[in-house]
């Protein structure tokens, strides 16, 4: 078998990665001022509404779901 | 008609579906061949046909229309064919002749709901491909397959039947059995549209979908993710484009499958809920109607049946080398599988829409005709459910899939098939997304959009990484839902449970009374009226008889004998005079007093 990868393995890679991320987030929130916007709606226009939008829509979206499997949770033989 | 055929060669899904019969019978590299050859007839021959009605048979006074080409037709026809390529090229290993067989049968039969000019020829392809995609689950040959199937048939029956309901109501009403805009107006247009709803996996209606497809083979799952969804798109968008249900039913798709995709176990089902979510915003753009609208939702088909089916052939990978498929199993499989993983990023950033990826090019302007129209829930509903893709199809599918906690599995890539069919799906897949001009000339209405503008790019990219900043900060913390070996209820615990439930409460409740009836009424109270009336008139009698006998000093041994006496001149109807007139004076006071 070939040669396995550990790229990810090492944690210095992991840094690596988050350090680009964090560097494109960075440049995202600065091309905003950069950039004419053709907004359909007011608040498209304002500076740093998608990075907003986006954060927080995942925020919502993981916690209703951690709350919906209070309710729907049931165990994998359940229909069996 | 034969040889009418002949002269204007078989319509696309003919060639398939008369093809695949012939499957059977061929081996090897011949039938791989044959396989390969198929899709690029029918394709040629799409090619070659102009615009308009062919292939038009007279049945019973009903022109058929197996070919009505335009421009819509057109596109579905060409995304269908080419994924038939792919997904075949996909199964081509597979030593399973019913797959083929069933995968063929499916595909030509959307093919030919696609190009049906008719509402019958509509019905009866949309029948043949309900029992052949059946197959594609069944032929996973296990149990919960096997369940999953019966389940997936009986609620496309159901959906069939009330496609079917209304098509007959519609031909009565409007006389005619052209397939067109129908539009929600009379009964007959409201079962059409419930038919096609279930197709479609509208909300409730969608639970067949996750259901079964993740109990499908790793290639059948292939062929399903493109066809059933994608065929009730394009009917909804040739019967009910611009209608405002649709709308609302479409955003609300989209964002209720997001938050059972982040708790779902299994890979597959996952995908499931992700294609929901994708379908909406198609339904949404065939609510709004607009030449926009409805290029981005025949766009956003085309660049999602790519995607879908390229992510449906990474977990399919992933299933066929490990035979796992739960977030719970596998993880860290980059290490020994990484061109798969690479696949899968691609598919995940296509259907994210990242820039340069083809959802950029397709979702967008289905949420830009919501904008235009100022409909701002639904826009902010459609944005919601983008922010919600990149956190389940996104991120999560990659991420528990290939790198997450390492579960020690070190497979190999699958076979070459599998990765060159992966590898076309993904080459599409950022071809579309870098230059969408090939895609954009063949949808229905002249394309005016540019997805590329500074605004649209930024405001993109920020919602996405956001997102991707949001899932990391919680997964790190702890917050993130985490992997669990458990199932979600879903809307099909109605029929799954539910029924059951419900069979039991009318048992218990309907048959409880009907076993009341029979014991209180039938066996206790007849049997005790039958004693009563056979007993009654001795018994009424020994009433007056017995005192007389205390007050003329008969023995007990003599009373016993005259009782005897008593009921054996009653049981034999010889009962003396004196008795008798006895009984009738007591008879005639009874009535007087009762009076």
């Amino acid at each position: 078998m070939r040669k396995e990868l550990k790229i990810f393995d090492k944690p210095e890679n992991i840094k690596r990665l988050l350090r680009i991320f964090y560097a494109s987030l960075f440049a995202l929130l600065i091309a905003d001022f950069f950039i004419h916007k053709h907004a359909e709606f007011t608040w498209e226009a304002d500076p740093w509404f998608f990075a907003a939008f986006g954060f927080v829509s995942c925020v919502v979206v993981i916690f209703t779901a951690k709350l919906l499997r209070v309710f729907t949770k049931r165990d994998e033989k359940y229909y069996d | 008609m034969i040889s009418y055929l002949l002269n204007m060669g078989f319509p696309p899904g003919l060639i398939f579906i008369i093809g695949a019969l012939f499957i059977p019978l061929l081996k090897g590299k011949i039938k791989s061949a044959f396989m390969l050859l198929l899709p690029l007839v029918a394709f040629v021959i799409l090619v070659s046909v102009p615009d308009g009605s062919h292939w038009t048979f007279r049945l019973l006074n009903y022109d058929l229309v197996l070919g009505q080409v335009d421009r819509l037709s057109r596109v579905f026809g060409y995304i269908f064919i080419l994924i038939s390529f792919i997904a075949i090229i996909f199964a081509l290993k597979a030593e399973d002749d019913l797959q083929h067989v069933a995968g063929f049968i499916y595909a030509g039969s959307a093919l030919g709901v696609t190009f049906a000019g008719d509402l019958f020829s509509l019905y009866i392809f949309w029948e043949i491909m309900a029992v052949a995609s059946t197959f594609l689950i069944l032929a996973r040959r296990t149990v919960a397959s096997q369940a999953a199937a019966f389940r997936y048939i009986l609620v496309h029956i159901v959906g069939g039947l009330f496609l079917l309901a209304g098509i007959i109501l519609y031909i009565h009403n409007s006389g005619s059995l052209t397939f067109g805009f129908i539009g929600l107006s009379s009964m007959g247009s409201w079962l059409i549209f419930i038919g096609i709803a279930v197709n479609a996996a509208i909300p409730p209606l969608h639970p067949w979908l996750k259901d079964a497809y993740p109990e499908a083979t790793a290639t059948g799952a292939v062929f399903l993710s493109a066809f059933t969804t994608k065929s009730a798109v394009y009917v909804m968008a040739r019967t009910f484009p611009g209608t405002e249900l649709l709308i609302w039913l479409g955003a609300f798709m989209t964002i209720i499958p997001v938050f059972y995709a982040e708790i779902e176990n299994d890979i597959r089902r996952v995908l499931g809920y992700s294609l929901v979510n994708q379908v909406g915003f198609m339904m949404c753009g065939v609510g709004i109607g607009t030449q926009l609208a409805i290029n981005g939702t025949v766009s956003h088909a085309f660049c999602h049946i790519l995607y879908k089916a390229l992510l449906f052939m990474a977990a399919g990978s992933v299933l066929h080398v490990t035979g796992k498929i739960k977030c719970t199993q596998i993880g860290g499989l980059y290490k020994t599988m990484p061109l798969t993983c690479l696949f899968c990023l691609i598919g995940a950033a296509s259907i994210s829409a990242f820039p340069l990826f083809s959802g950029f090019v397709s979702k967008s302007m289905i949420i830009s005709a919501a904008g235009h129209h100022h409909l701002v829930a639904v826009w902010l509903m459609l944005q919601f459910a983008s922010a919600g893709v990149i956190a389940h199809a996104g991120i999560k599918v990659p991420y528990f899939t290939f790198f997450g906690h390492d579960s020690g599995i070190r497979a190999k890539e699958p076979p070459l098939n599998m990765l060159i069919a992966m590898g076309m799906a993904a080459f599409l897949c950022v071809f579309l997304g870098v230059y969408p001009q090939p895609l954009y000339d063949i949808l229905p209405y002249p394309v005016e959009y540019v997805p590329y503008t500074g605004a649209h790019v930024v405001g993109q990219l920020q919602l996405l990484m956001f997102g991707i900043l949001a899932f990391y900060l919680l997964l790190r913390s702890g917050y993130y839902p985490a992997e669990i070996r458990a199932i979600n209820l879903d809307t099909d615990w109605f029929y799954r449970k539910g029924a059951r439930h419900f069979f039991n409460l009318t048992d218990k409740g309907f048959n409880g009374i009907n076993r009341f009836c029979d014991k209180v009424l039938a066996r206790n109270l007849s049997a005790s009226l039958g004693r009563f009336s056979k007993n009654a008139p001795a018994r009424l009698t020994l009433l007056f008889i017995i005192p007389a006998c205390f007050l003329t000093g008969k023995k007990e041994n003599e009373r016993a004998v005259l009782k005897k006496n008593v009921y054996a001149a009653f049981e034999t109807a010889s009962t003396s005079l004196g008795i008798s007139a006895a009984a009738a004076m007591l008879f005639i006071v009874m009535l007087v007093l009762i009076k």
